[in-house]
């Protein structure tokens, strides 16, 4: 039984008014091949009065009839228009027909520019990229996925973004009328709400059912996501909406003009309790976890820090304070604290407590790494931002100042009033600490090169050798540490010279294994286009949830060294694994392996190098011998530099 | 109560000190820090890292570093003797005893960039 289409069509639409005047419209749904087209010769219908020649009504519309079968510019490319205004410079997506509409708009009328389509063989690896490349420009992208398998697909990669406070712009093809839409596959691939799966960790989305609503969806989207805390936001895309013309709503069709919204900042009052607090502590110390959401950002707490002369640990979800600076300093110094200032903590609890996975009957305990009465000054702009399901808000912590604020935008404020809250002797008793903090600075470097030079030799090379002979050989470039997954015991934050907010991007947010491969190719894609080297610590098991991100960079010929720590193993779960067989007091089972049975990449070992070089990267390996480290990463620095990836696979100690 | 447990261990060793060390094969300590896991956390050579502290060439005495292994409720989780029996401790101890001594960083180029 089939039903007339251009009943179901022009209802649901409510477009083809003016595709029938120019009968271009389907006359009617039919069950055959003969039907279609003993129908598609019947006369159209036309109004009864004056009616235009065919002639003029395509010349009315605008669009020379023989090249345009709907009847009018097409609703996607006023899409296209409305994006275009929002300066979003790639689309890294993997095509699908809910978005067809929009990909074609995109790429003929839109001609591939601003955004530039960037073919992705996973949605999960095109939000990736957008993560690492906002995170080098402060720029989103906007990518499209099947509206749900698509999606599905996409949803890690959405909530590390969440967690990491990062905008994207996720646009999720639907064709939401059941009556006119495609049977089979296109209708297990359509719903009700495709945004429902990630509404729990996105900002905001929305489903325009109009032209006009997209319009003011996309700026409102984009303006949500840019305000800090910033954060991903999902547009769902009906497909009837993409591919009808504008028709009679064409006329009336405006952009809204965008604006970059001002970041919160914290309130006066608050600021200066914080100052005061600050200026009289003995012993305060500020902890950075996002503080630094601009190159700006850094320059702020490194004056802040002199000010008051005080120890400032970098959590490192972002590059907040240089580690070259002599109030530098690991996280054990809070122990010493009497105020400390978080700014933008993903987890203030877990910084001034610790959890011991030891228990008495498998169960963790909690302690304290704090003096008691210390006083907790907190800006987080997160605190603005807070949804139920996901636990991404942590334990709560009580805090003597709190400020719902994004840390950088207060920064300058709290500056000012410690400057007027420090009188000449707490001016000169400040100024007192230089001297010691220096020496405590040379002393903590000298200990980690120390314990770098421990297994220096050995053979699956050191992560410390690994990352010191890869420092070795960029230091004199300007570059980026796009992504360092898995655990190299954080080398290269103890013992790089990281002074530039490019010089080291955080990491996933939450921790979804998968995202350090993705990442570091959009964030190269970012560094390329400002001429910069990109390298990346590719960890094994990261690499292979999708690695067609590779083909990815070959592909669009984004320059990045992938420097593999393959430990051959998830060596977190490795040791959680082994912590339960040793809590229930038996042997854990590794088969034929060397750890535990699920938990090892081994027999067969993964050949990421030949994995590499079939998506065109250059690449060797695997390296064992760290005497041949260093030729090699000579070799691959060359190729980086002529503008291809290149990987070299490295065996590695397992942290 | 574990930890009371393990102070008075580890210092009961650390009175002893090394006089009482037992004589462990560093071949059979190699594959025992292999077969138990012990490498996973703190590196093949005892290097140590993020998730466990350096072990090659420890300054513990071996009597401490075996009462720590069975009793620990720090981050690390226990072992009981059933587990790791104290002369496979003692052959550990001796393979960690006899990795190279590491070399003065300011020999090493790369860590003096």
């Amino acid at each position: 039984m089939t039903e007339p289409m251009d009943k179901a069509g022009t209802d649901r639409r409510r477009f083809l008014k003016g595709a029938a005047v120019a009968g271009v419209a389907p006359a009617l749904a039919v069950a055959g091949a003969s039907q279609a087209q003993a129908q598609a010769a019947a006369p159209r219908h036309m109004p009864s009065a004056l009616p235009p020649t065919a002639h003029t009504i395509a010349a009315e519309v605008g669009e020379p009839a023989e090249l345009n079968r709907i009847g009018g510019k097409p609703g996607s490319d006023f899409m296209v228009d409305v994006i275009k205004t929002l300066d979003i410079k790639y689309t890294p997506s993997n095509c699908a027909s809910s978005f067809r509409a929009l990909h074609e708009s995109l790429i003929n009328y839109g001609e591939n520019k601003a955004p530039e389509y960037l073919s992705c063989m996973h949605e999960e690896s095109g939000v990736g990229m957008a993560h690492g490349y906002f995170k080098i420009t402060g720029k989103p992208l906007m990518t499209m996925v099947h509206g749900t398998v698509g999606l599905q697909h996409a949803t890690m990669g959405i909530y590390n973004a969440f967690c990491d406070r990062v905008p994207v712009i996720i646009i999720g093809g639907n064709d939401m009328d059941a009556a006119s839409r495609p049977p089979g596959v296109p209708t297990f691939h359509s719903a009700l709400d495709i945004n429902v799966i990630v509404r729990d960790y996105t900002k905001w989305d929305d489903t325009p059912t109009s032209l006009q609503a997209f319009a003011q969806s996309m700026v409102r989207g984009y303006k949500i996501a840019m305000t800090p805390p910033y954060g991903p936001v999902a547009i769902s895309l009906d497909a009837g909406l993409q591919q009808e013309p504008i028709g009679a709503h064409g006329s009336g069709l405006y952009i809204p003009k965008f604006n970059m919204p001002s970041p919160p900042a914290g309130e006066m009052g608050a600021v200066k309790d914080a100052a005061r607090l600050l200026v009289a502590a003995e012993n305060p110390v500020i902890v950075a976890d996002r503080a630094a959401r601009t190159p700006k950002g850094v320059g702020l707490l490194v004056e802040l820090a002199e000010l008051l002369q005080c120890p400032v640990v970098d959590q490192a979800n972002r590059m907040n304070f240089p580690n070259t600076h002599y109030l530098s300093r690991p996280a054990g110094v809070i122990s010493t604290a009497d105020v400390i200032l978080g700014l933008e903590l993903s987890d203030f609890w877990g910084t001034v407590n610790a959890y011991t996975d030891n228990g008495e009957h498998g169960i963790g305990f909690n302690s304290t790494k704090i003096k008691p009465n210390v006083k907790l000054i907190s800006i987080n702009s997160v605190e603005l931002l807070t949804k139920s399901n996901y636990q991404d808000f942590q334990r709560f912590q009580t805090v003597d100042i709190s400020m719902p604020a994004d840390a950088e935008a207060t920064l300058p404020a709290l500056i000012e009033a410690v400057k007027a809250a420090l009188d000449g002797d707490r001016r000169r008793a400040i100024e007192g600490r230089i001297e010691k903090a220096k020496k405590g600075y040379a002393d903590i470097r000298a200990r980690e090169q120390a314990a770098a030079a421990v297994a220096w030799d050995a053979s699956p090379i050191s992560t410390a050798r690994l990352c010191m002979e890869l420092y070795g050989q960029i230091k004199d470039l300007d570059w980026s540490l796009v992504a360092s997954e898995g655990n190299v015991s954080n080398w290269p934050n103890r013992l790089w010279k990281m002074e530039k907010h490019h010089h080291w991007l955080g990491r996933s947010g939450g921790y979804g294994v998968g995202y350090g491969a993705p990442a570091s190719v959009g964030a190269a894609l970012a560094n390329r286009d400002l001429g910069r080297f990109s390298v990346a610590i590719q960890s094994d098991g990261d690499l292979m949830f999708a690695p067609g991100v590779l083909w990815t960079a070959a592909k669009h010929k984004i320059p990045l060294l992938s420097v593999m720590h393959n430990n051959r193993a998830w060596h977190q779960e490795v040791m959680h694994v082994q912590r339960m067989a040793s809590f229930r007091n038996r042997p854990s089972n590794y088969g034929n392996d060397d750890g535990p049975i699920g938990t090892m990449i081994q027999n067969p070992d993964i050949e990421y190098h030949k994995l590499a070089q079939s998506m065109g990267w250059w690449a060797k390996g695997p390296i064992k011998d760290p005497a041949e480290l260093g030729p090699a990463l000579k070799e691959a620095i060359a190729v980086v530099k002529s503008g291809q990836p290149a990987l070299l696979n490295v065996w590695t100690q397992p942290r | 109560m574990n930890k009371i447990v393990l102070m008075a261990a580890l210092s009961a060793a650390l009175v002893g000190g090394a006089s009482a060390a037992l004589a462990g094969s560093p071949d059979k300590g190699k594959q025992t820090f292999m077969q138990k896991g012990c490498w996973q956390c703190h590196g093949l050579e005892g290097q140590g890292g993020s998730a466990g502290p350096r072990l090659a060439n420890t300054q513990l005495p071996e009597e401490a570093l075996i009462a720590f292994v069975h009793q620990t409720n720090g981050a690390m989780p226990p072992f009981s003797t059933k587990l790791v029996s104290d002369a496979e401790l003692s052959d550990v101890y001796a393979y960690l005893q006899s990795r190279p001594k590491p070399a003065d960083p300011k020999t090493i180029p790369l860590l003096s960039p």
